[in-house]
């Protein structure tokens, strides 16, 4: 009783008073319950897409994002995943529920060595040198078929359930155990620091920040979680092939990342959700099937018109506001901040708004 | 195969130097990574196949107008999409990617996803140390190289020209001086698109035309400009040639080269900004925090 009560209390007062905690509680909610009120394979199986892809966007934002490390050939951790469980699980006929952990690791190792070889660059010499590795790797693999499979990838994994909505709930669990702990892991003292590299990577060094263990370590973490992604898709659409490494893949989880709003984690992750459903939604049509990339620029290009910070900022701002003292945040329709009591909207009087401040 | 490996890399070397100095001017003046880049390119081919193929006009006279029109759609193109967001580095660079995503649909669109041929413009060849060259690829040669020049006679000759490069040196001062720098970055973006549109009509006929021919030499483009250092005119020229020749020395000697040959041109690009991260004659950017 004492535990119910303490927890609705915590509920209360740290989530619900917020409307964007109470968006992601009910996110949270509407996932796991989902397959219970509606069972439709067809939605089912865009939902785990979009659950495993929201794991991919997540992990790019930490990178880019937070670090600002912004990676042009995210593909490449993910590929690496994807074949590493693969190859593994065809040839050495291990369980996948092993060699998805065994494809997040080389692709942590994977982004070790891409961290390592970019350290000294920066900026958009860095994104441009990252384009290049999914595409060295892609050579790579077109150039020795009898061990990559070539063009046609390989085929014929398993699945890790077979049913419908066990596949549906591996993809939910771990897209929300990956992204909630990429996102405590961003919001600690290690994300403050990434913070710091980001915006100023001198003056984090003269702070006696090791920037490049931070950047390897980011690069590592940031990879692995792309490759858990990678290798869950593999399994899930039981093959691993070439489209995973490509320029495409690269570039739509850069879309999906500032789309939703880069150094956010859910930014991204609501990106995916909103644009990889809409764009499966729209290619069911008949009429719109061809033109459904088309359409998701053109939607991409508007809205990056109107709210150029992304998507998930732009809400934010419209539903919450900061507190000018404490700076912490507060629903739109308070007047008073929630934790230090200070006035959130002054009435500035009109002589004084039509002087401008000074 | 010397005279091969000769001829080939120089001509592939005309094709990526067009783009890649183009690519480096927008991204000096206006600090824009223009991923649409190799898209104008690809419109331009498929501008130049409709006008001759399907209307049948001339040669000249639709290579010159998918040039102009090329330009003119570059042009409004960054008046609607890339100005409102300039501020915004990340919108920028997710805009220019819906742009190439969006041109690549709309020819997808319209002329189906299967590879156009055009006919050559020249037909023979001419025979210089046993090599045999098609005119059409010396004609591309030739077309790189005036081109270039006419591009260094504009930068270095020219009132605009000095506009231009005082604003890639420092936009704010530029502007302090009187220049009006968002025209100088749409004069720049217009003869940038432009090099890229008169690429694509001379490669047409040589290449097969494709929605998605803008890829790969995006991705030779950007390694080249990143190994001459970003903004560097100087550079992407030495670039374009290194790559085009190591290219072509791969598929010239090696087993499987064709698979290779973007990877070991990536790969040299990474090794190149192993020791000089800011490129072959970049600047080094320190002050640039």
């Amino acid at each position: 009783m004492y535990l119910a009560r303490r927890g609705w209390a915590e509920l209360r007062n740290e989530v619900l008073v917020l409307p964007s905690r109470t968006l992601v509680l009910v996110w949270m909610l509407a996932l796991l319950s989902l397959p219970v009120a509606y069972d439709d394979a067809y939605a089912l199986r865009i939902l785990t897409m979009t659950c495993i892809f929201a794991i991919f966007a997540a992990s790019w934002d930490l990178l880019a994002g937070y670090t600002g490390q912004v990676n042009f050939g995210h593909a490449l951790f993910f590929g690496a995943g994807a074949y590493t469980s693969a190859l593994m699980s065809l040839r050495l006929d291990i369980s996948p529920w092993a060699t998805i952990w065994a494809g997040a690791a080389t692709a942590a190792l994977f982004g070790y060595g891409v961290g390592y070889l970019c350290l000294r660059l920066r900026g958009s010499y860095l994104s441009l040198a990252t384009l290049a590795f999914p595409l060295i790797a892609l050579g790579l693999l077109f150039a020795f078929p009898d061990f990559s499979g070539g063009e046609l990838g390989i085929s014929g994994l398993r699945r890790l359930t077979q049913s419908v909505t066990g596949n549906y709930y591996i993809a939910a669990i771990g897209m929300l155990a990956v992204v909630f702990g990429l996102w405590a892991l961003a919001d600690s003292k290690f994300g403050i620091v990434l913070h710091a590299i980001r915006d100023d990577e001198l003056a984090a060094r003269a702070s006696g920040i090791n920037t490049p263990r931070y950047k390897l370590a980011v690069f590592a973490i940031s990879a692995a979680a792309a490759g858990f992604s990678g290798a869950l898709f593999a399994h899930y659409i039981r093959i691993a092939g070439p489209s995973t490494l490509e320029v495409a893949l690269s570039f739509q989880v850069v879309i999906w990342g500032i789309f939703g709003g880069v150094a956010t984690i859910y930014g991204p992750v609501a990106a995916v959700f909103i644009l990889y459903p809409l764009t499966e939604w729209l290619g069911s049509f008949k009429a719109f099937g061809e033109l459904r990339l088309l359409i998701f620029a053109v939607i991409v290009l508007l809205v990056l018109l109107f709210m150029p910070r992304g998507l998930a900022p732009w809400v934010r701002d419209k539903i919450e506001t900061q507190c000018p003292r404490c700076k912490q945040r507060n629903g739109i329709w308070k007047k008073m901040c929630r934790l230090c009591g200070a006035a959130l909207k002054t009435e500035v009087p009109r002589a004084q708004r039509l002087v401008g401040h000074q | 195969m010397l005279q091969d490996i000769l001829i080939t890399g120089l001509i592939n070397g005309g094709v990526y130097a067009l783009l890649a100095v183009g690519f480096s001017l927008i991204f000096g003046v206006a600090r824009i990574v223009n991923i649409a880049h190799t898209a104008f390119y690809m419109l331009a081919a498929y501008c130049f196949y409709a006008l001759l193929v399907k209307a049948g006009l001339g040669f000249a006279v639709s290579g010159v107008i998918s040039v102009a029109g090329v330009t003119l759609a570059s042009m409004v193109c960054y008046r609607l999409v890339i100005e409102p967001v300039r501020e915004h580095e990340a919108a920028v660079l997710i805009a220019t990617i819906a742009l190439a995503l969006i041109f690549q649909e709309l020819m997808l669109f319209s002329f189906g996803g299967h590879y156009l041929g055009i006919p050559s413009t020249l037909e023979g060849a001419v025979h210089i140390l046993g090599a045999s060259i098609p005119y059409q690829r010396l004609l591309i040669l030739v077309v790189a190289a005036v081109m270039l020049s006419f591009v260094w006679f504009v930068l270095y000759r020219t009132r605009l020209g000095l506009a231009i490069r005082a604003t890639a040196n420092d936009l704010e001062v530029a502007n302090l001086m009187g220049m009006n720098v968002n025209r100088v970055a749409m004069a720049t973006v217009a003869i940038s698109v432009a090099l890229a549109a008169i690429a694509g009509v001379v490669v047409a006929p040589v290449f097969v035309v494709d929605p998605f021919m803008w890829l790969a030499p995006l991705v030779t483009m950007l390694a080249i400009v990143v190994l001459g250092g970003l903004g560097s005119l100087k550079g992407s020229l030495i670039g374009a040639l290194i790559i085009g020749y190591v290219e072509a020395i791969t598929v010239f000697v090696l087993p499987a080269g064709a698979y290779l040959k973007g990877a070991v041109a990536l790969a040299i690009m990474v090794v190149v900004l192993l020791a000089r991260p800011e490129g072959l004659f970049g600047v080094a950017f320190e002050e640039e925090r």
